[in-house]
């Protein structure tokens, strides 16, 4: 079977003239590795956050029946368990969209594909720090007392 | 059952489409869109979650005090039109690779399609005639520029 599957990276081609052959089918963008997990999780993050926006779309449509109404339902984001949730919601977020500029990156930038696990790292980093300046934050207004 | 071709049949000419090429469309369309919604949603989160008391100041004057900024009202709509396409559009492309049945797959379609046409027109109407003070309501809910208070 040949190895050189759609997908294939430039440039691991094995010095070696014989190789072993491989158990599973590797080094490809899409199976195993940084590749398939990166697509996996945009595809898990991308529906969580379309289910979030119908119900944020219904919710905030609520100002239009009476500020009660409104204020009813938001009070419930404001909740020690919904605070928690929208951590999950920005981690969700933040892991897509930094993600989606990494693939925006693979699909116009000249060495996109050589660069994307280097650039998946990246995200994660950045991710990370986007995480490391919400969460406190988040948790102080949640929990901090305050209004 | 299907047959295949012997090794090294010419491959069929194929005819020029004809057309507008939507698949196209829509793969550019996802990438347009997730650039400008880095800055919207981010935007939004700020504003929303992390700036003065965060989560905890948002209630009907905190929308009414923000839709009457027009900055706001352009903000919120693009962000919905933009967000409400792109998410529909991806969640076309994951059902087209996993629903095989033919018929759940057109009702899964066609959920998405309305539920989306729907959502964009609602959330545009509740932004266009939003009513800052709506008459009888408790003084204390409104914004603070409302005539009652
Ligand atoms: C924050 C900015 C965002 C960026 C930069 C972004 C970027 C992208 C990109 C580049 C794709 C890949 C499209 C393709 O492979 O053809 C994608 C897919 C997708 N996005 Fe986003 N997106 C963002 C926000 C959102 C939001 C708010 C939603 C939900 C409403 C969403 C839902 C989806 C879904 C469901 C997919 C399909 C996943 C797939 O095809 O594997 N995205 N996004």
């Amino acid at each position: 079977m040949s190895d050189k599957s759609a997908g294939t990276l430039a440039g691991d081609t094995p010095a070696s003239s014989t190789i072993a052959m491989p158990k599973r089918p590797a080094g490809t963008l899409y199976r195993g590795n940084e590749g398939m997990w990166s697509w996996v999780m945009h595809r898990i993050t991308g529906v969580a956050i379309y289910f979030f926006l119908l119900v944020h779309i219904l919710d905030t449509a609520l100002v239009r029946v009476s500020p009660e109404a409104y204020n009813a339902v938001i009070n419930q984001y404001k909740t020690p368990l919904m605070g928690l949730g929208e951590i999950a919601l920005v981690a969700a977020i933040g892991l897509h969209a930094l993600n989606g500029l990494r693939i925006i990156l693979i699909d116009f930038w000249s060495v996109g594909t050589k660069h994307q696990k280097l650039m998946f790292y990246i995200v994660l980093g950045l991710w990370a720090v986007l995480m490391i300046g919400f969460v406190p934050r988040q948790l102080m207004h949640i929990f901090g007392g305050g209004e | 059952m299907t047959t295949i071709d012997a090794p090294r049949t010419p491959a069929p000419v194929r005819r020029p489409r004809r057309g507008v090429n939507w698949e196209k469309w829509g793969w550019i369309y996802m990438r347009a869109s997730g650039v400008v919604l880095v800055v919207l949603i981010f935007g939004h989160l700020f504003v929303n979650l992390v700036a003065g008391e965060g989560v905890k100041a948002i209630d009907f004057a905190f929308v009414a005090g923000k839709w009457a900024d027009p900055f706001w009202i352009v903000w919120d709509t693009l962000l919905l039109w933009l967000a409400l396409i792109h998410g529909g559009n991806g969640m076309r492309t994951l059902i087209n690779d996993y629903a095989t049945n033919k018929l759940v797959r057109t009702v899964l379609l066609s959920a998405v399609a309305a539920s989306t046409a729907v959502l964009i027109i609602l959330g545009t109407l509740v932004i266009f005639t939003f009513d800052p003070c709506p008459a009888a309501s408790p003084a204390d809910l409104l914004p603070s520029f409302c005539p009652v208070r």
